[in-house]
């Protein structure tokens, strides 16, 4: 009731502070309010420069998968006879290209799926033993991990193949898995023990004075109050494993063990290669990344936050 | 309990048990093997995928013969000029404009919120769908940047990818376009972080457009931005990627950097040594790089 009464006063007191307002003040008003429109006009057509050069890859993708079989190399700018036939034919599989399909999709939830698992197990049992049993000298692991995160993978891959090959692990999904999480669970480990902080250390005293056992400390207590952190770095590894290409490609060969990127790049300079069907692919393997995205991102925000500003 | 049994046993026993004590620390019999125990996973996968491949690495990459041929090789010199090129301004353009447009991001109102949602999208999408599509829009016979280029102002475009300069351009711009999003909502967070009071001040005080980013913002976020930098900087240098999927090194491998030469002289060319080589010549570069950002990262968490 109050609020709305009160709303109404204050306007009328501004417009007679308009009214009795002499002429001078009336033009500042004015040039004030032209400079708003052409400040709001320039960030409009600022966000339509931006829209247009985010989106011009994507719409191509969209574009070539809807066009027909034969219309790929036409030169219109939009798809002459929509169709989303070749969707249809990735799923079935239906195109000698895409026989394994399927198989490539699972083989990629797999690999995305082990590498969160593990890579959210080990970095907290590290960031727990660090920063709540406060081990000695667990400063110094910290530490080297964070000289993990500054090299960069691409350096590290052809040392890296030698080694899973000597091992016979090439062409093995567990070889890529253990790439992906040495790559992560630095990052792990840094976000845990910063999150960590807020949780108080009295917590864990009071518990183990109720007779807790450090398993118990870690899992009753430890983990529920981690989960936010637990989520934004889940979908950090997840995100990872999925977007990294380079040791996918090196280290699995077969058709039955490929991941879908691999599978999709293996006819990247073809002229004979099923445009239309390769673009449909691409968009499908993309779908689960942004969705998750989209889904977890105020979190995933939160923790990227946190690491990009302290490091 | 804990001081109590200390005192029982005395002086002695505490002085016999320092050393061991310094790697203990405050931790007990079970609870030491415990933390240990939850320790070694970790310890463990470093050693064995971090530590023993770098050790692999520099021990591949060790003859000196090594790095006559690689000097000596047209392809190397071309791309060590490559990746200087790629870093100077793929790392800067990206960071200058990821700075201008978290400022941007910061105005109030919903359709801005829209349009943040939009220019995320190249961060989310996986780089290889994305990359696989702007491979294809750039061909010059029948690719889609040509085509539009000709519908909207008739004219004939380039073949992008055929020659060198072009193509790097191509590969660079590439980078932009996937990167800059995921700095710019760093910076926006780094933004975000001042003070509102400061922010308002400034305000009042008639610091507001050009000289409110000068005066207030740099000054406050100078720091996280240069530590975006150097980081960026690595992750460039790192990037496989984008000139893989883009150029693919091509035309006659003029447009390699330092990451694709290496996997190419390793595997393209049977060569692994070789490709150690050519990525470890990097080395010059990045451990100082290293060891300022570790030091930076250090200052970081005490001033932000």
């Amino acid at each position: 009731m109050n609020v709305t009464t009160l709303e109404p006063t204050t306007r009328v007191t501004t417009a007679d502070a308009r009214l009795t307002s002499t002429q001078p003040v009336r033009q500042k008003h004015r040039s004030v309010r032209l400079r708003r429109y052409l400040t709001n006009a320039a960030a409009l057509l600022l966000a339509a420069v931006l829209v247009v050069w985010t989106l011009t890859p994507i719409y191509h993708m969209v574009m070539v998968a809807l066009e027909g079989s034969g219309d790929v190399f036409s030169d219109h700018i939009w798809p002459t006879k929509p169709s989303v036939e070749s969707f249809g034919a990735v799923l079935t599989q239906g195109h000698w290209y895409l026989q394994h399909f399927w198989r490539q999709f699972g083989n990629s939830c797999y690999i995305a799926a082990m590498t969160m698992l593990l890579t959210l197990l080990i970095g907290s049992l590290t960031s727990f033993s660090i920063g709540r049993m406060r081990i000695r000298h667990g400063w110094l692991v910290s530490n080297t991990a964070l000289l993990t995160y500054v090299i960069p993978a691409s350096f590290l891959a052809i040392p890296y193949y030698r080694i899973m090959q000597h091992y016979g692990m090439a062409n093995n999904p567990w070889s890529v898995i253990a790439a992906f999480v040495m790559f992560a669970t630095p990052y792990a480990i840094i976000v845990f023990q910063e999150y960590g902080r807020s949780i108080p250390l009295e917590l864990d005293e009071s518990a183990r004075l109720d007779g807790a056992s450090s398993i118990q400390l870690y899992l009753r207590i430890y983990l529920p109050l981690m989960a936010p952190a637990l989520v934004a770095i889940g979908t950090y590894a997840f995100l990872l494993a999925w977007n990294e290409y380079l040791y996918q490609f090196l280290l699995l060969s077969s058709m039955e063990s490929m991941t879908v990127p691999v599978a999709l790049a293996q006819f990247l300079n073809s002229d004979v290669a099923p445009w239309n069907y390769m673009m449909a692919t691409a968009i499908i393997y993309a779908v689960p990344p942004v969705m998750i995205y989209y889904t977890f991102r105020g979190r995933m925000r939160a923790g990227l936050t946190v690491g990009g500003v302290k490091g | 309990m804990n001081s109590a049994s200390a005192i029982d046993i005395g002086r002695p026993a505490i002085r016999r048990d320092t050393r061991w004590r310094s790697w203990r620390g405050e931790l007990k019999g079970s609870e030491y093997t415990w933390a240990v125990a939850f320790i070694v996973p970790y310890v463990a996968v470093f050693l064995v995928f971090v530590a023993y491949p770098v050790v692999y690495g520099l021990w591949m990459g060790s003859a000196a013969s090594l790095y006559q041929e690689l000097f000596a090789d047209p392809i190397y010199q071309s791309t060590v000029v490559n990746t200087a090129l790629y870093l100077a301004l793929a790392v800067n353009v990206k960071m200058v404009l990821a700075l201008l447009l978290s400022g941007f991001f910061m105005r109030p109102g919903w359709w801005m919120q829209a349009l943040l949602l939009i220019y995320i999208l190249p961060w989310a999408v996986p780089a290889q769908s994305g990359f696989i599509s702007i491979h294809w829009m750039l061909n010059g016979e029948w690719g889609f940047l040509n085509n539009l280029l000709y519908t909207l102002f008739h004219i004939e475009g380039p073949s992008w990818l055929n020659q060198r300069w072009l193509a790097l351009g191509s590969a660079i711009t590439s980078h932009i376009w996937k990167q800059m999003p995921f700095w710019t909502i760093i910076l926006l967070a780094g933004r975000m972080a001042i003070p509102l009071e400061i922010r308002d001040t400034a305000k009042v005080d008639g610091a507001t457009g050009i000289r409110g980013f000068v005066h207030i913002t740099l000054p406050l976020i100078a720091n996280l931005y240069l530590t975006c930098t150097l980081l960026s900087t690595i992750f460039t240098l790192g990037d496989f990627g984008t000139v893989f999927f883009i150029t693919g090194g091509g035309p006659a491998n003029l447009t390699h950097v330092l990451a694709t030469l290496g996997i190419r002289n390793a595997f393209d060319l049977a060569q692994p040594p070789l490709g150690v080589a050519a990525v470890m010549s990097a080395l010059p570069l990045m451990i100082p790089l290293v060891i300022i950002l570790m030091r930076r990262l250090r200052t970081a968490e005490v001033q932000l």
